[in-house]
């Protein structure tokens, strides 16, 4: 392992993030407390409790949860697109570094930093409401699986992106609406028994579920099943991942 | 230092960039590779410096295969591509150290400062890259790729849209590196880039490699200029005196065309003597120019060769 490169390249892009902490670490912040205060003072209220937690912890897992989802897709596949875009992608690909080191250096980069968000998340939470963490270590282990997964498949998005539209056109089309629809702001127990099944199909589901098991012991399915979807995911973005270095797509011709 | 052999490469459209290639670069020369655009030699390089995969054939770097001992093989190549390319908002210094670490060299300040120094470079260290003009741009990729201590150092059009001062420089900047043991590769469509710069020159043409040698041997090859001299009144014949001169009339006899060799010392002051002559026979000239065979004359002399 070159760990000297693979350090540069992390470092290089956690500075990234730094240069743009405003956006990166502000914004996030504003959307959550935003999310608070419609979903959970207003909305909230007239919701009591499910499960036998008050609405808005209840939502603090989800909220973690879509930020992390967002955050992991967009750091990852603005890290491998934008050197792709302005060419001096020739650097990496010419540096004595496997495909390994490189994905290490990006999604290790693009997982930290949105794992960094989802725990300023979790301490802005607090701000609006209280909660406990039952898991606390399952609550990592979700954090950082659910965050490597994702920044994978950022970085799957950053290469087989040609333009700055579809970078924009996953995260929008796709991510966005799972994750809303995943669960995040209710149990799916409130759903008509169609959709219930329906919704057992959006990955997202898993991942609120498991996650929100860890802080509350109450979850949609079994949190087993939660990580074993996880897992699942994130062989799929392994073996995909394999697949462009191998065939060198959009990257080696 | 690098051997190519029987490379090939065909892209996923059909387009073959690369036809059968094997070419030697030898330890410490500057080598000119020369070529119309799209000839192939940017894919040439890329293939040696792992940006693009070869169809066929290989390529060791100092008896590393570039492919199997990619660590190695690569570790030894710096390469300054002919795009302008880079982070925009990063510092040269930063950018620079980058690179350095990128290729698994620890942090060495002392090493970046001489390198920005000797590129003109470092008062700019601080400055954002976006800052920075063209030519600035392009020393900074040149002290990215030096910053891991290459041995061999790829310069893909290094002078393409650079002004004439900037190119002077820059040939400067290659000659410091090859006195500092730095085995250097230029690809230009510049004849003149070449003739200045290089040790040895390859000609590649449609993805071949039509020839390669010496510079001196080449320029002398391919070196013909010819003079020629528009007259107010047009002769019927080559006056007796200038007979010696071997020229041709042509243009109805309104112009005097005088071939020789612009490399050979001899040749080109005997220019002089013409000179002298024309004025005693008392012709009167009205415009006179020379023309040198140009990159595409070469080319085209090439390939009739060979045929």
């Amino acid at each position: 392992m070159n760990l000297q490169s693979v350090k540069t390249l992390y470092l290089a892009e956690m500075a990234r993030s730094l240069r743009t902490l405003l956006q990166s670490v502000i914004s996030p912040v504003i959307s959550t407390s935003l999310y608070f205060v419609v979903f959970g003072a207003a909305i909230g209220t007239r919701i009591s409790e499910v499960d036998g937690v008050s609405y808005g912890a209840f939502i603090v897992p989800g909220l973690i949860m879509l930020m992390l989802l967002t955050q992991s897709v967009s750091n990852a596949s603005f890290g491998i697109f934008f050197p792709r875009f302005s060419g001096s992608v020739y650097e990496i690909l010419s540096a004595p570094m496997s495909y390994v080191e490189v994905v290490i250096g990006y999604v290790g980069a693009a997982a930290s930093k949105s794992m960094l968000l989802g725990l300023i998340v979790l301490l802005t939470a607090r701000l609006f409401v209280p909660y406990s963490i039952e898991h606390p270590l399952m609550m990592l282990v979700f954090l950082v699986l659910t965050a490597v997964t994702f920044s994978l498949l950022g970085f799957i998005i950053g290469i087989w992106a040609d333009g700055f539209e579809k970078l924009q056109l996953v995260p929008l089309l796709v991510i966005t609406p799972l994750t809303f629809l995943g669960g995040t702001f209710y149990s799916i127990d409130m759903l008509p028994p169609f959709w219930q099944t329906v919704t057992l199909a959006n990955p997202v589901v898993y991942l609120v579920s498991g996650f929100r098991w860890s802080f509350y012991g109450i979850s949609d399915v079994s949190p087993l099943v939660s990580l074993l979807m996880i897992l699942l995911f994130l062989s799929v973005a392994l073996a995909v991942l394999s697949w462009i270095f191998k065939s060198g797509y959009r990257l080696k011709p | 230092m690098i051997r190519v052999e029987g490379l090939s490469k065909t892209f996923r459209g059909g387009f073959q960039a690369l036809v059968d290639v094997d070419l030697e670069i030898r330890r410490g020369e500057i080598f000119a590779l020369l070529g119309p655009n799209g000839a192939g030699k940017t894919t040439l390089i890329s293939v040696i410096c792992g940006l693009v995969n070869p169809s066929a054939g290989r390529v060791t770097v100092d008896g590393y295969d570039n492919l199997r001992e990619y660590r190695k093989a690569r570790a030894l190549i710096g390469l300054v591509p002919q795009e302008l390319t880079s982070e925009a908002f990063t510092t040269v210094w930063d950018t620079v150290s980058f690179s350095r670490g990128l290729f698994g060299k620890p942090k060495d300040p002392a090493h970046i400062e001489r390198v920005l120094r000797s590129l003109t470079l470092w008062e700019k260290r601080d400055n954002r890259l976006l800052q920075l003009s063209g030519g600035m741009k392009r020393r900074v990729l040149i002290a990215k790729a030096l910053a891991h201590e290459p041995q061999v150092l790829f310069l893909d059009e290094p002078t393409a849209g650079v002004d004439v001062a900037l190119r002077r420089e820059m040939w400067e900047v290659v000659r410091q590196l090859r006195d500092q043991g730095v085995t250097i590769i230029l690809t230009t469509h510049y004849i003149e880039e070449a003739e200045e710069m290089a040790d040895r020159i390859g000609v590649i043409r449609r993805g071949e490699i039509v020839l390669v040698e010496n510079k001196h041997a080449l320029m002398r090859k391919l070196g013909n200029k010819e003079l020629t001299l528009h007259l107010h009144e047009p002769l019927d014949a080559v006056p007796t005196a200038l007979t010696g001169h071997g020229l041709a009339l042509t243009d109805e006899g309104h112009a005097l065309v005088y071939s020789y060799n612009a490399a050979s010392q001899e040749e080109s002051s005997s220019i002089s003597g013409l000179l002298a002559d024309l004025e005693a026979v008392g012709l009167r000239v009205k415009d006179l120019h020379t023309r040198q065979s140009s990159l595409e004359d070469i080319f085209v002399s090439l390939v009739q060769e060979r045929a």
